[in-house]
């Protein structure tokens, strides 16, 4: 426990130091990272905790950034007030999807939210008036922290680290609690939770929602830093982009997530410098996963670490009976 | 309603399609009685545990529960009220320990299911914990406490399902066929937790092993093509030749 | 009135479009159990084939309509052998996440070998013709897709009807153990199946390409409509993926005509309508076995 606390905080110690050592392409791209790995660990809640597979996550992606750069062209980059407007239109949206979704499993739920968030797609790119149709918003105006001009990048990333920290906390925290096991068992065993008596299908929602709001502060985090808006951002690929983060990560842990952005990410960046095949790479290597390593590089991780601990265990018995030998010798 | 009548069923039938398996079945519990169920295969007894649990809904007819209607509602609802019910196979969160699956149950009755800023372990929860120690040492799973349910035999997790029903402080304890697949020694374990249920628990058991059922249970009912065949004492059903009919082709089951 | 012909016609013509492209899909669906995210791939690698063939090989039509299904369908069984007969043991949900992982790799592939511009397929001057009907002016490539879809219907009835194979279709069963009680070998089964349903998502690109055309992430686009006529249509059978092909056609031809900006977010709503209100679909036959 006391352990993941010290890495915990020499991690956040050494996202501060960024910005001190590394240059503004790094520190875009690691704001970049920060915020799919928001992204990431918002549907995570429903695919790794939950045991809900999304296909239509993106919606809530999209909804946060358009919500946040409607609010900042038309009224104020003020940007806790388009964070807040975000997190109030995804968490509406979710509200309101999530009415019809929980009540459907498996292929049947990756249908339905295929299909809302293509509704929501649908809706932005045909709709030139509000949401710039095809061509989405741009030119939006650099988002303000009360007299402090955002556009900085340094303020920017420390504004989206501060944002990542308070998400990780926080679902860290429901993860581990009471009601973060009622979401395990339902991935589990819906029926059997049934039959301890909860009402499993308010407890999907309720976390459909949390999934939805927190979807929304990273795509209003993705419009600040890029001040630019795409229906691209709510296409379903963009669905099928952060559910290949979560499962490469790990699905069903917390720093799993955040490994799958910041690997995808980080590969894309250096892939596509000497290569215009990145997504036939990342094809590859998702199947690879899929077939070797299902459990993500969370997983791979620790039975990396198991292996290593046996191995130290054997020789150290090893050693011990030699020990032991020439001592009784 | 009599007064201390627990449940009521009243002409319940259950239609899937053209097939009817429940035609008519009527029947007053009263609070603490233990009743046996027994009859043929298909004769309809899970889905009768099916329709008083909540998992299905009667296509006619009416059940009480402590004076109150409750034919359609839903099964989660139902085991809050106090109506629990074990499963015929094992259904169990196969890959979360002994000790997961039971503190699923106690965290729900102590109403901690919906805190979600702390952590759910032994430092943060101790009397939820203590409890679930406490619940594994009385029912003699404390050893198993954390292994995970998918390593534990059969037997062991038919403990582990029993041991959740109990664990629920159910007022109506459904039981459907707790010693299933059990070998003899396993059988007679059961069967001795069994009788140290609290004695103002209501507890219906569907069983094959005719022993079993016929030490616990102090009345019998045989079900029988979706309609109550007999209803009555043990002693009343034993010597019914027409029981040992239904049953021809079937012989004992195991555990004899 | 006219213009109501002219939409009717371009309804019908383009719900026949999805029922081509989209009967591969629900077959594979029905019968593997696994639902192929490569399958508009699979359709952009007909088209792509019959592009190749039709201006640089033969430069005929009838000719790509032959052969680039067949390279297709080959293409499907070197798939299924390398990717699923291995994997099936993983699950459903892991093979469609393999199908994924496919559809992504097949993107560059396709993008390397013939580049990201628009490209379009030349028609046989037969079928290039506008063909006058009851005063009324009819594209004939539009008719000729319906005729070939309703043909299509035809054999693909006939099959589920009246052959083994389809009895094993129609059975609904995608319960390995049940299939290889009746004496079947199912994974001789499977790769047939899929086998098919490659050939046919060719056979969807040769014919639905020269009216939807040829560009980048066209395989994406297609698949959303394929799983919206499939979720529409309901599992397990053909006369469900044609009604339900024919009403989205029709829906999405006519929204686009009538409230143009809405035309696309009518289609996912009948969708979504649909899965709440009806999830066995349309003309669904059973409920998904997860």
């Amino acid at each position: 426990m006391n352990k993941q606390l010290f890495m915990g905080v020499v991690a956040i110690i050494l996202l501060i130091a960024v910005p001190f050592f590394f240059s503004l392409f790094y520190l875009n791209l690691l704001a970049e990272i920060l915020i799919l790995a928001i992204f990431a660990l918002s549907l995570n809640v429903l695919v790794g905790y939950t045991g809900l597979v999304s296909l239509g996550h993106a919606a809530f992606f999209g909804i946060g950034a358009y919500a946040s750069a409607l609010l900042a062209k038309e009224w104020s980059p003020q940007f806790l007030l388009t964070l807040l407007a975000s997190i109030l239109a995804a968490a509406a949206a979710a509200a309101i999807i999530g009415l019809f979704c929980v009540k459907a499993n498996g292929f049947y739920f990756l249908m339905l939210t295929l299909a809302f968030s293509q509704m929501i797609y649908s809706f932005v790119h045909q709709s030139t008036t509000i949401t710039g149709g095809s061509n989405g918003l741009s030119g939006l105006p650099s988002p303000m922290l009360g007299p402090v001009d955002l556009s900085n990048p340094v303020f920017l990333y420390y504004s989206i680290l501060f944002m990542f920290v308070i998400v990780y906390i926080v679902l860290g925290l429901i993860v581990k609690s009471p009601f973060g096991h009622v979401l395990i068992g339902i991935r589990e065993n819906e029926m059997r939770m049934k039959a301890m008596g909860y009402n499993t299908a308010l407890y999907k929602y309720i976390a459909f929602m949390i999934a939805g709001a927190i979807g929304g502060i990273s795509g209003a985090l993705y419009s600040s830093l890029n001040g630019f808006v795409s229906p691209n951002d709510v296409y379903w690929t963009m669905s099928g982009s952060v559910l290949i983060m979560v499962l490469i990560g790990g699905a069903g842990t917390m720093i799993g997530p955040v490994l799958g952005a910041a690997f995808i990410v980080v590969l894309e960046t250096i892939v596509s410098s000497y290569t215009t095949v990145w997504t036939m790479i990342i094809g590859i290597i998702f199947i690879l996963f899929v077939v070797f390593m299902p459990q993500g590089l969370v997983g791979f991780a620790r039975m990396f670490q198991k292996l290593a601990i046996h191995r130290l265990l054997v020789s150290q018995k090893g050693a011990k009976s030699l020990v032991n030998n020439e001592a009784n010798q | 309603m009599e007064k201390d009548v627990i449940l009521h069923v009243e002409r319940i039938s259950k239609h899937f399609g053209g097939l009817q398996i429940i035609k008519d079945v009527s029947l007053s519990v009263r609070k603490g009685e233990r009743i046996g169920i027994i009859g043929p295969n298909g004769a309809g007894k899970t889905t009768f545990f099916h329709l008083l649990a909540g998992d299905l809904f009667p296509t006619g007819g009416k059940i009480y529960y402590k004076g109150r209607e409750i034919t359609n509602m839903p099964d989660f609802k139902k085991a809050q009220e106090g109506i629990v019910r074990t499963f015929q196979k094992n259904n169990l969160l196969n890959e979360l320990t002994v000790l997961d699956n039971l503190l699923l149950v106690l965290q729900r009755k102590r109403g901690m299911a919906n805190v979600w800023f702390k952590p759910r372990n032994a430092r943060r929860t101790p009397p939820l914990f203590a409890e679930a120690e406490h619940l594994l040492e009385t029912w003699g799973l404390k050893d198993i406490a954390n292994e995970r349910v998918k390593t534990l035999s059969y037997g062991e997790q038919r403990q582990v399902e029993i041991l959740l029903g109990i664990a629920m402080e159910p007022d109506v304890l459904l039981l459907d066929e707790p010693t299933a697949g059990m070998s003899q020694a396993e059988t007679t374990y059961i069967v001795r937790l069994l009788h140290q249920l609290p004695k103002d628990l209501t507890v219906m058991v569907i069983e094959h092993d005719l022993d079993v059922v016929f030490g616990l249970a102090e009345r019998m009912i045989v079900l029988y093509d979706g309609y109550i065949f007999i209803d009555g004492t043990p002693d009343e059903v034993r010597g019914d030749e027409r029981v040992n009919e239904i049953y021809i082709g079937k012989g004992k089951t195991v555990g004899a | 009135m006219d213009i109501i012909a002219a939409q009717l016609v371009n309804g019908v013509s383009y719900g026949m479009l999805l029922f081509v492209i989209t009967c591969g899909l629900s077959l594979v669906f029905g019968i593997l159990g696994v639902l192929n995210l490569a399958h508009g791939s699979l359709y952009m690698i007909g088209a792509y084939v019959a592009y190749t063939l039709t201006t640089q090989r033969f430069e005929n039509f009838w000719l790509a309509l032959i052969i680039a299904p067949l390279i297709v369908a080959v293409l499907s069984l070197i798939i299924e052998l390398i990717l699923l007969r291995p994997t099936y043991h993983l699950g459903h949900l892991s093979q469609v996440l393999l199908t994924f992982g496919l559809a992504y790799v097949i993107h560059d592939v396709t993008s390397i070998i013939w580049g990201s511009d628009v490209l379009s397929i030349p028609l046989p001057p037969f079928l290039s013709e506008t063909l006058h009907f009851f005063h009324q002016e009819f594209p004939a490539y539009r008719l000729f897709v319906i005729v070939a879809g309703v043909v299509l219907a035809s054999c693909l009835w006939f099959v589920q009807e009246k052959t083994r194979w389809g009895a094993i279709i129609r059975a609904g069963l995608s319960d390995k153990e049940m299939i290889s009680a009746l004496g079947v070998n199912i994974k001789l089964v499977f790769t047939v199946v899929f086998l098919v349903g490659g050939y046919l998502a060719g056979l969807g690109g040769v014919i639905a390409s020269p009216i939807l055309g040829l560009y980048p992430s066209m395989e994406f686009q297609t698949l959303i409509l394929a799983l919206v006529v499939l979720v529409v249509g309901g599992l397990g059978s053909i006369a469900g993926t044609f009604v339900a092909s024919l009403v989205v056609g029709i829906v999405e031809t006519f929204g686009r005509f009538l409230v143009p900006e809405l035309s696309l977010f009518l289609v996912f709503a009948l969708m979504a309508v649909i899965l709440i209100s009806k999830p066995n679909g349309l003309l669904g036959k059973k409920v998904m076995k997860h």
